[in-house]
């Protein structure tokens, strides 16, 4: 054998930082329609190049091609698009907020509105997304108020977390949106957990993991892939790649694994790549994945490729670590105007209807942060008690903390 | 009464749990089929079936992490750790997911577990099967802390613990498991067969959590221990003669406080003892909380006798327990001061 020379250490880099030219070419985005629709009983070792490719049913000319097409009705991309406009106005709106010192902290779905606002209407009634800080579109598509959102944004008087969380950490039991932790993928194997429990108890509801491409190199994930795979749970296991955590483009977690889908197929587990940014993708993959959880056949793991077109938080500048147009770039374009475009060429949209749209929303939307500002803003108005802040600990309170609360006089 | 072993005795308060309420499951590493490496699960899927006492990956976050999301659906688990000292990789879903929970979603979401596990020494055990981690979790906001230290409370206690909407960390002294193990290691244990506290009662009781009991009424000097060291310090001052009052604590988390004032009130001396490591250890809290309260009753500072703050060593293990010889001298040297 030759002499290999003295050991090199590996650390991967993107292919440009700031000052350079943006560069997707290789990023292969196979043609929309082109990816076969597996049915859901499908051996999983046959379908293992799925974790390679990337399913997409919307082409460049706005038509939904294939064999993923033709899932949902007119009014359902309607409902839909106005789902990721309402988003993208709420995140606007809230970002403003933010800088105007109205909360401490904001994080926003900009270019990522598709990947979860198309998945809640995969679900059912009853079913539990374990969801990190940026799949807020789960709660709007299903129709959660937006002022108790931002009422949870502003930390105020009628925040429902009675002040205790970061902004965006929302909870609501009642729309299948477990409490957000804040931890990175400690949610996912709870989630499996949560799917497991279903199954013991003979339910028909499934579970939702969620996790960014970053926090796949989390531990919890991995103990998660292999509950899941053992146990057959009835969970959906979702890795959204929006190809940058915070600073770190996405070839830092991934390794040289290829794809993060590709981590389910050691599992045995079906593994998908989808078209983030194409709401009818997504809507069917995520469908396809359910269908097969609740026929007993198991997890299924879905890659969702998106970018992350604005700042990973308010406390973020992503100019300092990726090139400005590099969004412009992204081959996998603007969701939002992918499903525009492509209501346009069904004949049931319009430029003119969907500038209409976009100011009712921003009215909306607007209303809704004057009646959540009424209660409070994080440093104006009225806001959680202390007593707040000493209660909910326990079931019921312990002496220890009686003395306590006794001590700071509340 | 029958007389039960600590882990029959654990074992009969899972039984009976899971006879109760459909929504008890058992679940941890080796748990299953074999009924758990110090057989506290045996028999369990046998008759329960294997959707509620089941083998677990070996991955202790997994198994906290599931069971949390277990609890958010709305079941009761309540799993094993094979030893507390196995229990780290699930550190970060205890402390941060599971204790917080109710508060962080305002009760939206709670975590009904209880997680099991062995603690401390004596077994020969080395570093990694002996260790006393309990002030790693009674310093978590959001935790309950327990520790049994004979059958009949085991029972009582971890029955309590299941049915609490809390999580709870159940610390089984495995030194206990078979017998009251005084710190006397050159001698035989009498068995649980032989001692009063090791008749358990058939069918459901509780002990109540947050409950301490006075194990031996004395005036001379309060002990406050918890698991092993209740017998070494009764050990310890049987052979002394000092007339020490010894509380068992049982719960660390609530603590009961109310029985430990009263009691240093009446003794105005105190001797706290523990197994787990001396710095920042539990009896660290347990020192400043009986000054806090008790300081213009104290004839002595507050003494405490703990393992050293070394890993726990295997060949080393008798120079490391903190044995009936080093609570005597304790004992001693507070009435002297």
């Amino acid at each position: 054998m030759a002499d290999a020379g003295m050991l090199r250490f590996h650390v991967p880099e993107p292919e440009v930082r700031p000052g350079g030219t943006p560069d997707f070419s290789n990023v292969p985005i196979p043609k929309a329609g082109s990816a076969p629709r597996p049915e859901i009983d499908v051996d999983p070792r046959t379908i293992r190049d799925m974790a390679f490719s990337i399913i997409r049913v919307l082409n460049r000319d706005g038509e939904a091609v294939g064999p993923w097409a033709g899932l949902l009705s007119d009014e359902e991309l309607l409902e839909g698009l106005r789902h990721m406009m309402t988003l993208r106005s709420f995140d606007a709106r809230m970002q403003m907020a933010q800088r105007q010192g109205k909360t401490s902290f904001y994080m926003q779905h900009l270019g990522e509105e598709a990947v979860s606002c198309a998945f809640r209407k995969a679900l059912a009634a009853g079913d539990m997304n374990f969801p990190t800080y940026r799949q807020a579109g789960l709660l709007i598509a299903d129709g959660y108020p937006m002022v108790t959102m931002m009422n949870q944004i502003y930390s105020n008087e009628a925040d429902p977390l009675k002040g205790r969380q970061l902004p965006i950490m929302y909870s609501s039991k009642e729309h299948g949106f477990f409490s957000i932790s804040g931890n990175l993928a400690t949610q996912y194997i709870q989630a499996v957990g949560w799917a497991m429990a279903s199954a013991i108890s003979n339910d028909s509801k499934i579970a939702a993991a969620w996790i960014g491409d970053g926090s796949t190199a989390e531990s919890d994930f991995h103990s998660a892939l292999v509950f899941a795979s053992t146990y057959k749970a009835p969970v959906i296991l979702n890795v959204v790649n929006n190809q940058w955590a915070i600073s770190t483009f996405q070839g830092i977690a991934r390794g040289g694994s290829g794809t993060f889908a590709a981590r389910g197929l050691g599992f045995g587990i079906p593994a998908l790549r989808v078209d983030g940014n194409d709401y009818l993708a997504v809507h069917a993959v995520a469908k396809w994945a359910a269908e097969r959880a609740r026929a007993n056949l198991g997890p299924t793991l879905i890659e969702y490729v998106t970018y992350r077109a604005g700042a990973h938080s308010s406390s973020d500048d992503p100019s300092a670590y990726r090139p400005k147009a590099e969004s412009d770039a992204w081959p996998l374009g603007d969701p939002v105007i992918r499903l525009k475009n492509h209501l346009i060429h069904k004949g049931v949209w319009s430029n003119e209807r969907h500038a209409q749209a976009e100011a009712e929303i921003l009215e909306t939307v607007i209303a809704a942060q004057k009646e959540a500002e009424s209660h409070g803003t994080l440093h104006a108005g009225g806001k959680p008690s202390t007593r707040d802040m000493f209660e909910g600990l326990y079931a019921e309170m312990p002496p220890h903390l009686r003395r306590q609360r006794q001590q700071a006089g509340v | 009464m029958p007389r039960r072993t600590m882990i029959e005795a654990i074992r009969d308060a899972m039984d009976v749990s899971m006879a109760r309420d459909e929504r008890v499951i058992v679940f941890g590493e080796d748990v299953g089929f074999f009924g758990g490496v110090f057989r506290c699960t045996q028999g369990l899927q046998a008759k329960y079936g294997k959707s509620r006492c089941f083998d677990a990956p070996i991955n202790e976050s997994g198994i906290v992490g599931s069971a949390i999301g277990m609890a958010a659906y709305g079941l009761k688990p309540c799993v094993e750790i094979q030893f507390a000292d196995y229990m780290y990789p699930a550190y970060d879903q205890l402390t941060q997911e599971a204790a917080r929970l109710r508060y962080r979603s305002n009760g939206d979401f709670t975590c009904p577990i209880v997680v099991r596990m062995p603690t401390g020494g004596g077994i020969f055990g080395g570093q990694t099967h002996s260790q006393s981690p309990e002030a790693l979790f009674t310093h978590v906001s959001g935790l309950k802390t327990v520790v049994p230290s004979n059958p009949h409370d085991a029972k009582g206690l971890l029955i309590a613990a299941i049915e609490d909407p809390d999580p709870v960390i159940f610390l089984e002294p495995k030194r206990l498991y078979n017998g009251p193990f005084d710190g006397h290691h050159d001698r035989p244990v009498t068995p649980w067969s032989k001692h009063e506290l090791g008749e358990v009662a058939d069918g459901h009781y509780t002990v109540p959590l947050g409950k301490a009991v006075i194990r031996r009424p004395g005036s001379a000097v309060t002990v406050l221990a918890y698991g092993t060291m209740v017998y070494v310090a009764q050990a310890a001052a049987e052979e002394t003669g000092i007339d020490a009052e010894i509380i068992d604590l049982r719960t660390l988390l609530p603590l009961d406080l109310d029985t430990i004032v009263a009691s240093v009130k009446k003794t105005g001396r105190c001797v706290v003892v523990h197994e787990a490591t001396l710095t920042s250890g539990f009896g660290a809290e347990l020192s400043a909380l009986v000054q806090e309260n008790c300081f213009y009753h104290l004839e002595a500072p507050v003494a405490r006798v703990a393992g050293w703050d070394t890993p726990y060593p295997h060949a080393q293990e008798w120079d490391y327990f903190p044995g009936p010889a080093r609570v005597g001298r304790a004992l001693i040297e507070t009435m002297g001061a």
